[in-house]
């Protein structure tokens, strides 16, 4: 592959942005990032999406998008993979940047998904189950969550306040985070006192559904040096599946395509999990988190829990997890979350995560998840 | 999909016998929309008899509190939803405690 560096990136704040359509919040997130490279124009444009045609009665968002933030022309692809659209769509403009095809991609995540609410959100926010063999029995990916957590809590005798720290470490992020949906920190015991949305998950589990747009532009890593000071190198692109339904997997518990990408990404990178510096999680769930660092190599089968109780995972801690609060914190504008990973993860590489900064980052890992592990895709930065 | 058991191909058609045991459970607050009567209803994964795992409600209990993992159900067929007042209504598979037979 040839080496695809990130020259340019920008964000919108993520949380309720009703006044704001798709096009707004994606043009501010856009003219941010050609601000940040110093570039009027790019060839193509790669939009992560997952609503558009749903919740927004819009699809087509490539052309709309790149018309309305001055970049009519450009050659624009959508892409759906759920929550990991944004991770997808990234994948997707790294490929065309190594491919030596096109020469300046912009990668874009955007979602509104509060334009919904209550019943209608909740059916929407399902489509991207088995709607044959799931959805038909009223089944949510929350509820999904809570299947494999009650399993999880079951088979290795973990209580419930043992994945509160997950949530409280990302509000003490999100809280630093001037770009976050909800900014208040999380008091130790709240967790377990939190109403529920399908038990064991609870509302200070579960991340809040958001509107957000986030941009990061990609080119050739020769043609990098010359555009911007600090450039962050992309080490790793790699994407895996599994089964969309979960009840067809021979191991529910264990995340088959986060263990595939992530053994990729690090054979790619020539890198172990020793050598990242911070792990931007897909951490819509805490059982994700947990379930994420098992599978990806960090903790033991059925010890993932661990990393949050022991508190390993703070900025200051052995493996930082979700540095600006991630999707519980930050918000999770589902489609958006993947590029919103990629920003965070190029200003803690540039030293520029401000109050966030993970001291001397080097390496950055991120993951994008859709539906409960049935998509994966994992990249890893490098600071020059 | 449901995926079949060991040695059966996919794709065709498989009778199973029905019976099974809980393998998780959650109690659904916030349903999707065309499921809002039922609610808060249990959705469980079923590990059938032959190894199979389904999805499916658990019924005929007040709440959660009468289940576990590990349960003996056996299916039972009802309606999942109705599409409004004048639509279709779908019937299917839900689960229910094995009951002692007399």
């Amino acid at each position: 592959m040839t080496p695809t560096a990130i020259v340019g990136i920008g964000q919108t704040p993520v949380g309720e942005h009703w006044e704001s359509g798709l096009r707004d919040l994606a043009r501010e997130a856009i003219r941010a990032a050609l601000d940040d490279a110093g570039l009027e124009r790019v060839d193509a444009v790669y939009v992560g999406n997952a609503f558009g045609a749903t919740i927004s009665s819009q699809s087509q968002l490539g052309a709309l998008i790149a018309d309305f933030a001055g970049l009519k022309g450009a050659e624009t692809f959508t892409i759906e993979a759920a929550e990991a659209s944004g991770g997808a769509a990234l994948r997707a403009g790294i490929l065309a940047a190594a491919s030596g095809m096109v020469e300046t991609v912009l990668v874009l995540g955007v979602e509104k998904s509060t334009d919904t609410v209550g019943t209608a959100r909740t059916k929407a926010r399902s489509v991207s189950l088995d709607a044959d063999y799931e959805s038909i029995h009223g089944m949510t990916p929350t509820a999904q969550a809570a299947l494999l957590m009650r399993r999880y809590m079951h088979e290795y005798g973990v209580e419930l306040s043992a994945f509160e720290n997950f949530s409280i470490n990302a509000h003490a992020n999100g809280a630093k985070n001037s770009n976050a949906m909800y900014r208040n920190t999380l008091k130790p015991g709240a967790f377990g006192k939190a109403p529920m949305i399908a038990d064991p998950v609870s509302l200070f589990d579960s991340a809040p559904d958001a509107d957000g747009a986030a941009a990061v532009i990609i080119t050739r890593a020769d043609r990098a040096a010359d555009l911007v000071p600090q450039p962050i190198h992309v080490l790793a692109s790699t994407a895996a599946s599994d089964t969309l339904a979960l009840h067809d997997r021979e191991d529910p518990l264990w995340l088959r395509a986060v263990e595939r990408s992530t053994l990729a990404a690090f054979a790619q990178a020539g890198i172990s999990a020793g050598d990242v510096n911070l792990f931007e999680v897909h951490d819509a769930f805490t059982i994700l988190s947990a379930l994420s660092l098992e599978a990806a190599g960090f903790a033991d089968r059925g010890h993932g829990w661990e990393w949050a109780t022991t508190n390993q995972i703070g900025l200051t801690g052995k493996l930082p997890l979700s540095t600006f609060g991630g999707l519980k914190s930050r918000g999770n504008p589902v489609g958006a979350a993947g590029v919103y990973q990629a920003v965070e993860a190029v200003l803690q590489l540039r030293g520029a995560a401000g109050a966030n900064q993970v001291q001397n980052a080097q390496t950055a890992l991120i993951q994008s998840l859709g539906g409960l592990g049935s998509t994966a895709f994992t990249h890893i930065f490098q600071r020059a | 999909m449901t995926t079949a058991p060991k040695g059966v191909d996919n794709r065709e058609g498989y009778q199973f016998a029905g019976t099974g045991e809980i393998f998780s459970y959650t109690t659904v607050q916030e349903p999707p929309e065309g499921y809002e009567e039922q609610a808060p209803y249990i959705l469980a994964l079923i590990k059938l008899d032959e190894g199979t795992m389904v999805t499916a409600q658990i019924t005929d209990v007040v709440d959660a509190s009468e289940i576990a993992i590990g349960d003996r159900v056996e299916m039972v067929t009802r309606k999942l939803t109705a599409e409004g007042e004048r639509g279709m209504i779908v019937y299917g598979y839900k689960f229910r405690k094995v009951l002692e037979r007399l």
